[in-house]
């Protein structure tokens, strides 16, 4: 929802980011502000999950120039633990699976570091089995997953709904979801957006990485940019996702191209 | 294979590096036995063999293939001592270390010496003979196991003056596990010399743990010796945990000789010692014969453990499933040598063999090689080797969720030994081993 006076709670600006000395940001400028859903979509290897990694401070990725503002403060210096535990959340595309560590166990870690945090008494593990409880029936998911290993032998669905349990945990002021809809059917797309819609508050935003118009059906974009070599090639509103599907990314190129030429 | 990481450091120059000094030296060790207890004279001529048999022997060196990882150089720069009787600790000092499970099925000794009054099997079945080797005479099956002319294995049977001894009679199912609490009071330069003898008669089922502990911080020195015999349809299940003091020095020898139809799981989980070698041998004698070996070796600072294992078929249908995990940090240093043998009798055998190990610094090192020797044509043996760092993917998306980065690495840590530590039956046990890996620094 836009609202003119709300914070800005993402602020990046003219960004450019390398892996391995390979440029991949090439000066990418963006704005979010609370309550907003923004969608990126783009082609493949545009830098879309690069941009998720690095706000979400992967070590592999190097800042360049340019800088980012997370509630004021400046994002860039924060180790990713710190930025996670002050609200930034991201699913990634491709959870990782990680055996030897129960599901139930890393939860838990993760959100009594989050509630200590914010000062508050960690939960012990009877409290927060009631509260796991009531978030896996927000995603309709079974709590055999709950024992099992970080997300191994889940199934590609599986998987993303448990980022989104992750998600519903954590509370996240900016929640970062890459692709949360490649590998699902129609019933856990519907599962997963309405989730991701009741965690959605005034205070909040969302950044919604996807290829599919589908997935804007269900969770509504205030805003959606178009990425491509490393920067926002366009922004609209969501008929742009519709342009988009039905005439592809080509179709932006040439108009821009126009507009430049104007 | 040989998978080595870093380069090896320069052997250290020791100043006892002649043949002549390092037997000399060895006979300084013999010289530290202990008396034999009168009731013991049936051991006489069997600590007097291995005298003999010492007499051509030392201490070996990196010459020696068996040991060219493990360089017991700073072992000969200590004066050791033989044991001087003192007091004995109190039931307080080692409840830290007893388990629930088995109040009264354990034994406790103290320096290798029997402590009756902290030991109680009260629990067990009146048939089963449990005690002291000077309560209960053995002698048709003390040091009969095969390789038993080791020269550490030799040095032991030398000075055997005590030891554990279980004896579990035909069709006998032990339900507690037997806990057998080796306590080091780690107040002096020791040799200290534990001696265990297990027998689980025909059809009889036995669970028992053998469990290094210390009280004190001095550079001991513990050369233990077990022989375990798993007769027809046995089975046995083995806990040993080595968690000696952090400057002692701990080398054992584990020889087990399993007979047709047996089965025998055995658990190691190696965390002490300045310097430990196991010499693990497990011979099967009869036909479908089952073995499982796991460990589990955790190492810091400048720790080295070498693990020499042998499997030994030599009858058909035999099956055996080893897994060797390693974490090493610091500038620690894991061996493992992994030899299998099976001839041309032994067809339809089955073995596997995996050595997985972690490296949890860059100063860490491993050396880890299997050894296949395989003569039959009708088996299915299968090995693998791999070592590993922890993945920055794997850190970075626990980091994501707000776990920080020592307490990530720690989880991640905990993930790889978890397996074999939940091989441990035994819940008190298996709790504290993985209270202890999740607190650890890595
Ligand atoms: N760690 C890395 N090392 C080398 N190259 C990388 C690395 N990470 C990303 N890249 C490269 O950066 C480019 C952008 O990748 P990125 O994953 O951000 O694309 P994407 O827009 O998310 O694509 P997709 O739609 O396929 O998910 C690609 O060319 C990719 O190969
Ligand atoms: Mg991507």
């Amino acid at each position: 929802m836009i609202r003119e006076n709300s914070e800005v709670i993402l602020s990046i600006q003219d960004l450019s980011a390398e892996v391995d000395g390979n440029p991949i940001l090439k000066g990418l400028t963006l704005e979010i502000k609370a309550g907003e859903v923004h969608a990126i979509m783009g082609p493949n290897g545009s830098g879309k999950s690069t941009l998720s990694k690095i706000l979400a401070g992967h070590p592999a990725y190097t800042v360049t120039s340019g800088s980012v503002t997370f509630h004021g403060k400046n994002l860039l210096e924060m180790e990713a633990e710190e930025r996670a535990k002050s609200g930034i959340f991201l699913a990634f595309q491709y959870p990782l699976e990680i055996p030897g560590v129960s599901n139930l166990d890393f939860l838990r870690v993760a959100y009594n570091a989050k509630r200590k945090h914010e000062g508050l008494e960690e939960l012990d593990a009877f409290d927060f089995d009631e509260l796991v409880q009531a978030k896996l029936e927000l995603l309709k998911m079974n709590p055999s997953f709950l024992s099992r290993s970080v997300n191994e032998g889940f199934s590609g669905g599986e998987k993303k709904r448990n980022e989104i349990l992750q998600m519903a945990l954590l509370e996240p002021k900016l929640a970062i979801l890459d692709e949360i809809d490649s590998g699902l059917d129609i019933d856990a797309l519907k599962v997963v957006s309405s989730g991701v819609n009741a965690l959605t508050t005034p205070d909040n935003a969302v950044l919604l990485i996807t290829h599919y118009q589908r997935l804007l059906n269900y969770i509504e974009p205030d805003y959606v940019h178009v990425m491509e070599a490393g920067r926002i090639l366009t922004t609209g509103s969501k008929e742009l996702a519709h342009e988009l599907e039905a005439r592809g990314y080509d179709w932006v190129r040439d108009e821009e191209v126009e507009a430049i030429a104007r | 294979m040989s998978i080595q990481v870093s380069t090896p450091p320069d052997v250290a120059e020791n100043t006892i590096t002649s043949k002549v000094d390092r037997a000399a030296y060895l006979a300084e060790l013999i010289n530290l036995r202990s008396p034999l207890a009168e009731s013991l004279s049936w051991v006489q001529p069997i600590r007097e063999q291995a005298v003999t048999q010492l007499k051509e022997r030392s201490i070996p060196s990196n010459r020696d293939e068996e040991w060219r990882f493990t360089d017991l150089a700073t072992l000969l720069k200590t004066r050791f001592v033989g044991l001087e009787p003192g007091e004995l600790p109190d039931s307080a000092a080692i409840s830290p270390f007893l388990l629930a499970e088995s109040a009264s099925s354990r034994l406790v000794f103290v320096d290798g010496v029997y402590a009756p009054d902290l030991s109680d099997t009260s629990g067990l079945p009146d048939t089963i003979k449990i005690g002291s080797l000077k309560d209960v005479a053995v002698p048709q099956h003390l040091a009969q196991q095969q390789g038993a002319d080791e020269v550490f294995t030799l040095l032991n049977t030398a000075g055997v003056s005590d030891g554990a001894v279980v004896l579990v009679p035909a069709d006998t199912v032990v339900e507690a596990p037997i806990h057998l609490l080796f306590v080091a009071t780690g107040t002096a330069e020791t040799l200290i010399q534990p001696r265990v003898l297990v027998v689980a008669s025909t059809g009889s089922r036995v669970i028992f743990v053998e469990d290094f502990v210390a009280l004190g911080d001095r550079a001991y020195f513990t050369n233990a010796v077990t022989e375990v015999w798993v007769e027809g349809n046995a089975e046995v299940g083995h806990v040993r945990v080595q968690r000696e003091a952090s400057s002692a020095f701990h080398i054992a020898k584990t020889a087990v000789s399993q007979a047709r139809d047996s089965r025998y799981q055995m658990t190691v989980i190696n965390l002490g010692a300045s310097l430990s070698r196991h010499n693990l041998e497990v011979y099967q004698t009869g036909e479908q014969t089952d073995t499982t070996l796991n460990a589990l070796t955790l190492l810091g600072q400048e720790q080295l453990s070498d693990t020499h294992s042998l499997i030994a078929f030599t009858k058909p249908y035999g099956t055996a499933n080893q897994v060797n995990k390693c974490i090493v940090g610091d500038r620690a240093h894991a061996v493992f040598n992994g030899r299998i043998v099976v001839p041309q009798a032994a067809q339809l055998t089955n073995a596997a063999q995996l050595s997985r190990n972690l490296l949890v610094s860059p100063k860490a090192r491993v050396d880890t090689k299997p050894q296949l020797e395989i003569t039959a044509d009708n088996v299915k043996c299968a090995h693998g080797a791999t070592v590993s760092q922890l993945e920055e993917d794997e850190l970075f998306y626990l980091q994501s969720r707000g776990i920080d980065a020592t307490y990530a690495r720690t989880l991640l840590t905990y993930a790889f030994a978890v397996e074999v530590v939940n091989q441990i039956e035994i819940p008190s046990l298996r709790d504290r081993l993985v209270a202890h890996l999740r607190q650890l620094p890595s």
